[in-house]
Parts: structure tokens; C-alpha cells; sequence
């Protein structure tokens, strides 16, 4: 809708499409600021320069009454203006339920990307348009940032933790991915495609990439070799919290605190088990910080998440 | 030792005693952003013990109880003698008392340092020191060396402000008060100082709580 | 010998002097390096500011030279150095001490009516624990620089850059101590030293500036402290507090960064807010507009720019309620800023303007201030922060900001208060010529960045596609013109020095304290305590005549 604008840059996701209509409105509210200013200062340096005959009488000395007003009007719009902005964060960062979701993990300097069915990409993502696509996303390394110019989203991959971004591209093509944390040596070139196709072409494309296991059946060996299912399996004899039907729910800890399962969470019981034992269990969970790389980690919480879960995670 | 001259306040002060309140008020602007300094340490302190409440106990075990306390013991003396020594300032003609006061100050000042030696000699022992003599105890997981981190870090910066507090009382001894400067007239330089050590006595007061009664109660 | 003048500055002789003035009463070396003058410390710190903005300004030489092509100049790695230095240098070198050590140790002291600062030997400590930290980045520098951006993230900082980042971090932990000495100097100083009648609402609003952010460094800096400290500790043992790999959080030292660090662009900006308001009334010839609300605005700028930082952490991982909360209060720290554009604009309704280069400088302040200020709007918005947050935008946005605006009035006030420092005056052609020539030049070197930063560039790049060149060539191309308009001034100021024609005492015909002594003002400044019966700014332009804070009226 914008096309016109010179230099306006594609957009190309719903997501968007709705910033889109803030961005022009308070592009134009600051020119409309400028031109004020400007146009003030301009009269006033003309009008009562140096030398100039214009009367001098009767200076305003009673300020207040402007400086309340104008304080009044601005403190207005810019309520306006965080309103709106605030609203649309919101829906930004709350993702709907997912059609698809993709894991990503950003490393120097690439990004590894890895579909629920186990077809594997780095530096460039294939979607379907028109689908909610809900990315999942880990740093190896240092602190990264997963930018798409075109869709208007953007969120910092942090080391320790799981970020989530989800996005619904509206038109087929092949658009920038950036990384915009300064991450290095190679930050400027860490650049990737995120191609987005048509429902039938990026079905073709998905079994045309050669893979054998599907993320989640990665995970499970992954559960076995490291031996997780000799507590949490079902025919342990530990007393150890099930994991079929976890995702998603409210899980209550030892301390009394109530988290939801969510990605971060299954993360955080892995590497740190002794400060996430859940309520009623004994804390004898060994941890496994050091063990598991951001990539296995993201297969086993695909794992986990296969078992059966709640409605999607909310942030 | 009298004063022969009267004292005059510097050049760009009316009376001395503007000069006494002004240096005043600027030892506790001064002390006000020391507070902020430790306060920010502390702050990241707190956010780490509730995020690991079990870990931050098991590594504090190795806490040396006796050393800390006695040292919390010889600093909240050290403040007692400093308040008697400006005491003694606003009082007597004669130094005397003043002086008798602040050697004791000092005196109470390098215990500290000394138990404290004394117990860093014990932590490093205990091996609680990271990276150079480190090892994970039962129950303490990777987050346990947080805690001895935030230990040698705010004990250390504290023993540097203990230390320069020393260095100021016995500046005062050797110096302001040697040259007869320090008078019921005028002992702000003297009260500057004491604000400065009660504050090292207050911080302490803080970190001790932090290090040496985790998960005892 | 210059004799041509612009702006009707009459040609005083100066008065015959009772004292030597403050430059010529002693001269030996010693008598400059244990100097306890607040004049003479200001001219030190001059000196040492100046050196580093050509340092740091270097840095940045190279930077656009590089950008002029995808192909580049430099090696990545040199690169990323230059960007980080130059980041460093430019905040802790540069911007925070600029206005502050000069312009406030000169003259707070003169505008309040005192003979010096509280603590005089504190403020030349100040000095020296400057060109100590200067020192310690300088080593840094050569030996090849940090790699990390001036903002250190970890764990980026702490385990994986090369370069050298403890060397940097303790240069900035050092330099906090001589901020921290500088800013509570000044508020001991304006609270216990002011001349009899100088009440707190008749100061002039350049005090005010300067009270309000020693008032933030003193509360912010001391957070840098630590942080940089245990920056350092974690870069040299290799474990510490934000160590990701035995729970820490890395968004923590995010949080406490910015913590110190939105206030420090605070710091950066309140002086020149001051700077603006002390030249607009005199080049005016009315009283500022609402100088009660411009001080209300200043200190509520100070309070509320503790509560804000984390919007640079929209997308960095932080709840969406936090969020919220951070945009909220972003919002109403802009509010106090639209208010004293407002003010400075209308500050020149029905006055007599003339177009000395002081006041193109302070007007050139408040329109790229205001430029600056609105694309801050955009990026407190949350929906359009997410796509613009780690963009050249964002690096257009703090320019505009941090070298239009402060840099603008650091000039101005150079130019301004030049006759009264320095007994001369600067050949006002060539002065016109460098501020038009610097607004020019800077324009065309930021804005196309603004088209850069929403088109998608992220920023800390050393190169890009070919796509986006042209726009970075007209910046690059912008960079060389703002060079030379930085060069001039010492070209032709540092003339003035020894040819210039000899300035009176108020060649300006201000009203400030600081005019009624002689140029260059005699060591004690004031031979006997002033008494202040009025606030500043007593133009009348409707009889073109003002009267002076001690009461005395006199033609223009």
C-alpha cells in the first residue's frame, strides 16, 4: 500500500502490514514538527532581525498559560502514539497458535536452521506464505539478532535462554534476514534468505531435502543415549515427573513459584535442574550444563513437546 | 601543640566555618555515590540469591563465621573510637585525647586487615577461590561460584576503602593535627573523616548478612 | 589584524586591569600543571578534550571511508576496532566531559559569583585522573583496540572478543572516578557558594544545566563503576557475574549498562540544553521563555532519565510488560524536551536578533535537537522500535543528537564565551562560514542514514550489499564537509588568540555575572563579592536596553 513512498521498503508479512500504518503516521507527525519548528523560527528570525521595525511592545510575560498548554497537547499525543505502538507489541510478541514451527539456532556467524520434520538449512529459511510460522530460537555463542527488514520483526537470540518469534508472510519471494547485535568478527556479513513459497512448492521442497529422522524422533535417541528415560521413561521405578502432556501447562516448583512449561522452562530443568526441582519430588536431577549443545537441546525440547502438551506457550 | 597563626579559610571561602560545612556536605554527596557503587554489587547479589537460593547456601557454608563476626565486632568499635576522637576535637584545647582516640581507630582498622588476611589464608584452603583454588562443593551446581565471586570482589573493594580510611586518619594524625589544624575552632577535616568511616563501618554491616548468614537461620 | 565587524560588536579598548589577568599571572609550566584555578583547569581539560575528539573523529574518518564502498578499506577486524574506539572515546573522552570540564569549571564559578569551586584541588585531580584513564585507552588504541562496540555486551566481551577489552573497560572505570569529581564539585559549589542574592531561581539556566547533570553523574556513574569493574574482573579471571555458563544472565549486564547509560546521553545533552538557553536570550535581546519551566524541564529530564533504559532492550528479551512500562516512560521524558523547544523557539518572538556564530550554533541546536528528538519518538514506539532498534537509524537518531545538537553548542558556547577566556575576538566571517558550513556537512552525513536504518542496515557493519551504496556515499561524502568545518575553528580561533582584535569586558553586552568582570578575567575573578538583585536575562527589547543581575541598567 505503500509502494509509493520513494525508497519505502518492502513489506512482506502481516506483521508488517500493521506497523506500517504507525510508521508512515508518525513519519509524517515528525514532519509535521519540523516544518513547524522550522517554519517558527524562519518567521521570527525575519520578522524581528536586527534593524527590523516591527514593534517590540508588549512582550509576553505571562508564560504559563502557553507552556501548560502546549505541555498538555504534547504529553496527549504522545500517549497516542505509545498506546498504539504498545498494542501492537503486544500482539507482536504473543504469538497465535503456529502452523508450523521452525528451530533456529544463530552462532558466529550463521544461522543453523532446523524444521520440526528434521530438514536443515543454514542461512536461509523456507516457508510457506500465509501460514503462522512460530520460530524458536538459541544462541551458541554470543548474543545475536534475528532481523527480517521486510516482516518488520526482529528479536535478539541470547545465549542461556530460548527466544520465540512468529511471523505470517503474505507474498511469495525471497527476502533479508540480518543479524543486527553486533556478534563479532563476521556480524556484517551474517545474512541470510528467508524464502517464502506457495503451500504445494514448499511441500515439494520439504521432502525433497533428503531427511531420515524428524526433529523430534532426533530428540527421543538424544533422550535415550543421555539417559533421561531411565526416571522420566515409563517404565522407570524413580519417582521423577512425567513428561507426556507437560508442554504447555502450569508446573508448580519447590519454592512455591509457578512456571509455565514452556521452551525456556524445559531448557532451564535440563541445565539447572536443582533451582527448578518441581514440587514433591526429591532433587536428584543430575544437571547437564556442559553436556548438550544449543542444537540437541532444541531436539529434545522438540522431543518433549511431541509427547503432548497444552495450547501454545504464551510469553 | 597550639596554634600560633589563626587559622584562615581559603581564598575562595567568607568564613572557615562555610569551608567546614561545605567540605561536610561534600563528603556525603561523595559517600551518597560510594553508596550507589556498593549498592549496585549488592543489587546483583540479591538477584542471584533468589534466583539460586539452594546453591548460594551450600557455597556459603564455607563462610568462616568467627572471622566475619569478629571483624563486624572490631569495625563497629573502630566507629566508637572515631566518634570519641571528634569528640575530643570539639572539647579539649589539648590533642591528647584526640590523639589517643584515632591511634586506637588505626589500631582497630589493621585488625581488620588482619583477620581478614587471616581468613582469605582459610578460604584459600577451603579452596572457595575461583579459577585459582576452586572446587564445586556438594550441592552448590555452577552457580555456587557466583557467590564467591560476589565474596572476593566486595570484600576486596572494601578492604581498598578500609584501607584508604586508615590512610586518612593517620593523614590526620601525622599531619593536619602534628601542625596544630585541628581545634575546637575548627575539626571539620576530622568530622570529613569520620563520615567517611562510618560509612566503610556501614557497608560492612550490609556485606556481613551477605555473606556470613545465608541459609543459617 | 581583523577590523571588519558583524553583529555591531563596538570596539571597546579595554579597561586598564587592577590584577593581572588569570592567564598572565604567573607562567611557568609548574604554575599551569599544579594550577588550583578553575579558569586554568578549564583551558587543561580543553586541551584534553580537544585531543581526543580528533581522536576519536579519526576513528570515525576511517569508518566512513570504509563505508564509502561494499568493498571497503579496512580489514573487518580493524574495522570493528575503529567502530568500538570511536564509540568509547566519543562518550567518555569526549561528549560527557566536554561542556562540563571547560565551560562549567570557567564559568559556574563566575555566574554564581564565587572566586572558585568548592574543592579546587579535587577539580585538578579531576584533570589528572582524566589523562590517566585517557592514558590507559590510549594504550588500548594502539595496541589495536576493543572489539566489542563501546557497549560491551557480554558474552561477547567477556569470552569470546579479541581484542583489548579489559585495557578499555578500566580506562572507563577510571574515567567515572574524575566525572564523579568534576559533578560533585559542581553541587557542592552551586548549593554553598553563590553571591549573596543569587537565588536558586535567579541562576542562569547554563547553571541550571550544569547542576542537573552532576546531579545524574553523581547518581550514575558509580553504577559504570561496577560494572566496567566487574567487567574487567570477568575478562581477566574468566569467570564472573555474567558468566552465562554457571547461570548468570546476560541480559543482566544489558540492564545495568544502560542503567548508567541512559543517563550518561542525558549527561551528554543537559549542558548544551544550558549552552542554548544562556546564548538564544543575549543574540535575542528578550529573556529566555519560561525560565521557571526551563528549569522544571532540565530537572525533570535529570529524574526521569532513571527510568527509561531499557528501551534499548525492546527486542533484547525482556517481558512485554516491561516493555510497555519503558516505552511509557520514554514518552514522558520526551515531554520536558518538546517543551524547551517550544520555549527556545518562541524565545525568539519580538526580540532583535542578530546572527553572530553563536547564536547559528544554538539555532542550529534546537533544530537538529528537534530532529533528533522526533526520530527518538519513533523509537520509543514500540511496534516500529522492533524494526528499527540495531539499524542505522538508530546511529542517525543519537548523532543527530549527540554531535548535532552537543557538538553545535559546544561551539557555541566556544565562540561565545572565546572574547571573555581568551581577551579576543575571533574573525566572525570565517566563524559564520565553519557553523553553516557544519550544519551543511552534518546533515548530508546523517540523514541518509535515517533511509539506511529503515531500509534495513543493521549498524556495527563493515561493509553491505551494493544495494545500499549510494546512500552511503553521500554520507561518507557529508563526513568530509563536517571535517573541515571542524578544522577551521582551530585554525582561525587559534589565530585569534595572537591576532585577533582585543575584546572589553561584555563585547556581547550580556547580562550574565560573568560579563562585568575583565577578558580575560583576573585570577580571583571578582575583586569584591557581587550582590545580586536580579535573575538573568533582563532584556528589554522593546527599549533595546538590559539590566545586569546586580541591578545596573545599560543601553545596548
Amino acid at each position: 500500500m505503500y509502494h509509493w513512498i520513494p525508497f519505502w521498503p518492502d513489506t512482506a508479512a502481516v506483521n508488517g502490514v500493521v506497523v506500517n500504518n504507525l510508521y508512515i503516521a508518525e513519519l509524517a507527525l515528525s514532519g509535521l514538527i519540523m516544518v513547524t519548528v522550522v517554519a517558527m523560527m524562519v518567521t521570527f528570525c525575519v520578522r524581528y532581525r536586527d534593524g527590523a521595525s516591527t514593534s517590540r511592545a508588549n512582550l509576553v510575560r505571562e508564560t504559563w498559560h502557553f507552556e501548560i498548554a502546549w505541555t498538555i497537547a504534547t504529553l496527549g499525543l504522545f500517549l497516542v502514539l505509545f498506546v498504539w505502538g504498545a498494542q501492537i507489541y503486544v500482539w507482536l510478541y504473543q504469538p497465535p497458535p503456529a502452523d508450523e514451527e521452525v528451530y533456529i539456532v544463530g552462532k558466529q556467524w550463521m544461522w543453523k536452521v532446523e524444521h520440526a520434520g528434521g530438514q536443515r538449512e543454514i542461512d536461509a529459511l523456507h516457508v510457506p506464505v500465509d501460514k503462522t510460522i512460530r520460530l524458536v530460537m538459541a544462541s551458541e555463542d554470543v548474543i545475536h539478532s534475528f532481523f527480517v527488514p521486510a516482516f518488520r520483526i526482529k528479536h535478539d537470540v541470547v545465549p542461556g535462554t530460548l527466544e520465540t518469534l512468529w511471523f505470517k508472510a503474505n507474498k511469495t519471494g525471497t527476502f533479508r534476514l540480518e543479524c543486527t547485535q553486533y556478534c563479532g568478527l563476521q556480524h556484517a556479513t551474517m545474512q541470510g534468505e528467508i524464502v517464502v513459497m506457495t503451500g504445494p512448492d514448499y511441500a515439494r521442497w520439504l521432502t525433497s531435502q533428503g531427511v531420515e529422522e524428524s526433529l523430534a524422533q532426533q530428540g527421543a535417541d538424544l533422550f535415550r543415549a543421555h539417559g533421561c528415560s531411565g526416571c522420566h521413561g515409563e517404565n522407570s521405578t524413580v519417582h521423577a515427573p512425567s513428561l507426556s502432556g507437560l508442554y504447555g501447562t502450569q508446573v508448580h516448583l519447590q519454592d512455591g513459584s509457578v512456571r509455565l512449561a514452556d521452551e525456556a522452562y524445559l531448557r532451564d530443568c535440563i541445565l539447572n535442574p536443582r533451582s527448578f526441582t518441581v514440587a514433591g519430588y526429591p532433587p536428584i536431577m543430575p544437571d547437564f550444563s556442559g553436556q548438550l549443545d544449543e542444537g540437541d537441546m532444541l531436539k529434545l525440547i522438540a522431543y518433549i513437546k511431541s509427547l503432548g502438551g497444552g495450547q501454545e506457550s504464551r510469553r | 601543640m597550639p596554634a600560633d597563626t589563626e587559622l584562615m579559610p581559603e581564598m575562595q571561602y567568607a568564613t572557615l566555618a562555610q569551608q567546614g560545612e561545605t567540605a561536610q556536605f561534600g563528603m556525603w554527596v561523595f559517600l551518597t555515590q560510594e553508596t550507589i557503587f556498593f549498592g549496585a554489587l549488592i543489587f546483583t547479589y540479591f538477584l542471584y540469591r533468589t534466583t539460586y537460593p539452594h546453591e548460594f547456601a551450600a557455597a556459603a557454608k564455607d563462610a568462616v563465621l568467627w572471622c566475619g563476626t569478629l571483624n563486624f565486632v572490631i569495625l563497629v568499635t573502630s566507629s566508637l573510637t572515631m566518634v570519641l576522637a571528634i569528640n575530643a576535637a570539639a572539647q579539649d584545647v589539648r590533642p591528647n585525647r584526640m590523639v589517643r582516640w584515632l591511634i586506637m581507630t588505626v589500631v582497630l582498622g589493621c585488625l581488620f586487615l588482619v583477620v581478614k588476611g587471616y581468613e582469605y589464608y582459610l578460604d584459600f584452603q577451603d579452596k572457595v577461590v575461583p579459577v585459582v583454588a576452586f572446587e564445586v562443593k556438594p550441592g552448590e551446581g555452577s552457580a555456587g561460584v557466583l557467590f564467591w565471586v560476589f565474596y572476593w570482589v566486595a570484600t576486596g573493594l572494601h578492604a581498598i576503602h578500609l584501607t584508604i580510611g586508615i590512610g586518612l586518619v593517620l593523614y590526620m594524625l601525622l599531619w593536619r593535627i602534628r601542625r596544630g589544624e585541628i581545634s575546637p575552632a575548627y575539626y571539620a577535616p576530622l568530622e570529613v573523616v569520620g563520615i567517611y568511616w562510618s560509612f566503610v563501618d556501614t557497608v560492612w554491616l550490609f556485606l556481613y548478612p551477605c555473606i556470613y548468614l545465608v541459609g543459617r537461620s | 589584524m581583523s577590523t571588519t565587524t558583524f553583529g555591531g560588536v563596538p570596539a571597546d579598548e579595554p579597561t586598564a586591569a587592577t590584577e593581572p589577568s588569570y592567564l598572565t599571572s604567573e607562567n611557568t609550566i609548574a604554575s599551569w600543571l599544579f594550577t588550583r584555578d578553575h579558569k586554568r583547569i578549564a583551558l587543561l581539560f580543553f586541551a584534553s578534550v580537544t585531543f581526543f575528539f580528533f581522536v576519536g573523529g579519526a576513528a570515525a574518518t576511517l569508518m566512513r571511508l570504509n563505508l564509502a564502498a561494499p568493498e571497503g578499506l579496512l580489514q573487518p577486524a580493524v574495522y570493528n576496532r575503529m567502530f568500538t574506539m570511536h564509540g568509547i572515546i566519543m562518550v567518555w573522552f569526549f561528549l560527557i566531559p566536554s561542556i562540563p570540564t571547560t565551560f562549567g569549571n570557567f564559568f559556574i564559578p563566575m555566574m554564581i559569583g564565587a572566586r572558585d569551586l568548592a574543592f579546587p584541588r579535587v577539580n585538578l585531580l579531576s584533570w589528572y585522573v582524566f589523562n590517566l584513564s585517557g592514558l590507559v585507552v590510549l594504550f588500548s588504541l594502539i595496541m589495536g583496540g576493543a572489539d566489542t562496540g563501546w557497549t560491551f555486551y557480554v558474552p561477547l566481551s567477556t569470552v569470546y572478543a579479541n581484542g583489548y577489552v579489559l585495557a578499555a573497560a578500566l580506562a572507563v572505570f577510571i574515567n567515572g572516578f574524575s566525572s564523579i569529581m568534576t559533578a560533585l564539585n559542581f553541587v557542592v559549589t552551586i548549593h554553598k557558594m553563590r553571591a549573596p542574592g543569587m537565588t536558586w531561581m535567579r541562576l542562569p539556566l547554563f547553571v541550571w544545566g550544569i547542576y542537573a547533570v552532576s546531579v545524574v553523574m553523581l547518581t550514575a556513574t558509580p553504577v559504570l563503576a561496577m560494572d566496567t569493574f566487574l567487567l574487567a574482573v570477568e575478562r581477566f579471571i574468566g569467570i564472573g557475574l555474567f558468566d552465562v555458563r554457571h547461570g548468570a544472565d546476560a541480559i543482566l549486564w544489558q540492564h545495568m549498562f544502560w542503567f548508567y547509560s541512559h543517563p550518561a546521553v542525558y549527561i551528554m545533552i543537559l549542558p548544551s540544553m544550558g549552552v542554548a538557553s544562556e546564548i538564544i536570550p543575549v543574540y535575542a535581546r528578550r529573556p529566555i521563555f519560561g525560565y521557571a519551566g526551563m528549569t522544571i524541564a532540565l530537572m525533570s529530564i535529570a529524574i526521569l532519565s532513571f527510568f527509561v533504559w531499557a528501551h534499548h532492550m525492546f527486542v533484547a528479551g525482556i517481558s512485554i510488560y516491561s516493555g510497555v512500562f519503558f516505552s511509557l516512560m520514554t514518552f514522558f521524558v520526551a515531554v520536558p524536551s518538546a517543551i524547551k523547544v517550544f520555549n527556545w523557539t518562541v524565545s525568539l518572538h519580538k526580540g532583535r536578533i542578530s546572527f553572530d556564530a553563536p547564536m547559528l550554533y544554538a539555532l542550529g541546536f534546537v533544530l537538529l535537537f528537534t530532529l533528533g528528538g522526533v526520530t527518538g519518538l519513533m523509537l520509543a514506539t514500540l511496534a516500529v522500535d522492533v524494526d528499527l532498534h540495531g539499524t542505522y537509524f538508530v546511529i542517525a537518531h543519537f548523532h543527530y543528537i549527540m554531535v548535532g545538537a552537543t557538538v553545535s553548542a559546544f561551539f557555541g558556547a566556544l565562540h561565545y564565551w572565546w572574547p571573555k577566556m581568551t581577551g579576543r575576538l575571533y574573525p566572525e566571517m570565517w566563524a559564520r562560514s565553519a557553523a553553516i558550513l557544519m550544519y551543511v556537512g552534518f546533515n548530508l552525513t546523517f540523514f541518509p542514514q535515517f533511509v539506511l536504518g529503515y531500509l534495513g542496515m543493521p549498524r556495527r557493519s563493515y561493509t553491505y550489499p551494493p544495494e545500499w551504496q549510494s546512500w552511503n556515499l553521500l554520507s561518507s561524502a557529508g563526513a568530509s564537509i563536517l571535517a573541515i568545518a571542524y578544522l577551521l575553528p582551530l585554525l582561525y580561533l587559534g589565530w585569534s588568540i595572537f591576532w585577533g582584535r582585543k575584546a572589553g569586558p561584555n563585547p556581547w553586552r550580556a547580562s550574565g555575572l560573568e560579563w562585568a568582570t575583565p577578558s580575560p578575567p583576573p585570577k580571583h575573578n571578582f575583586e569584591e563579592t557581587p550582590v545580586v538583585a536580579l535573575g538573568p536575562y533582563s532584556y528589554d527589547p522593546e527599549n533595546d536596553t538590559f539590566i545586569d543581575q546586580e541591578g545596573v541598567l545599560h543601553a545596548r
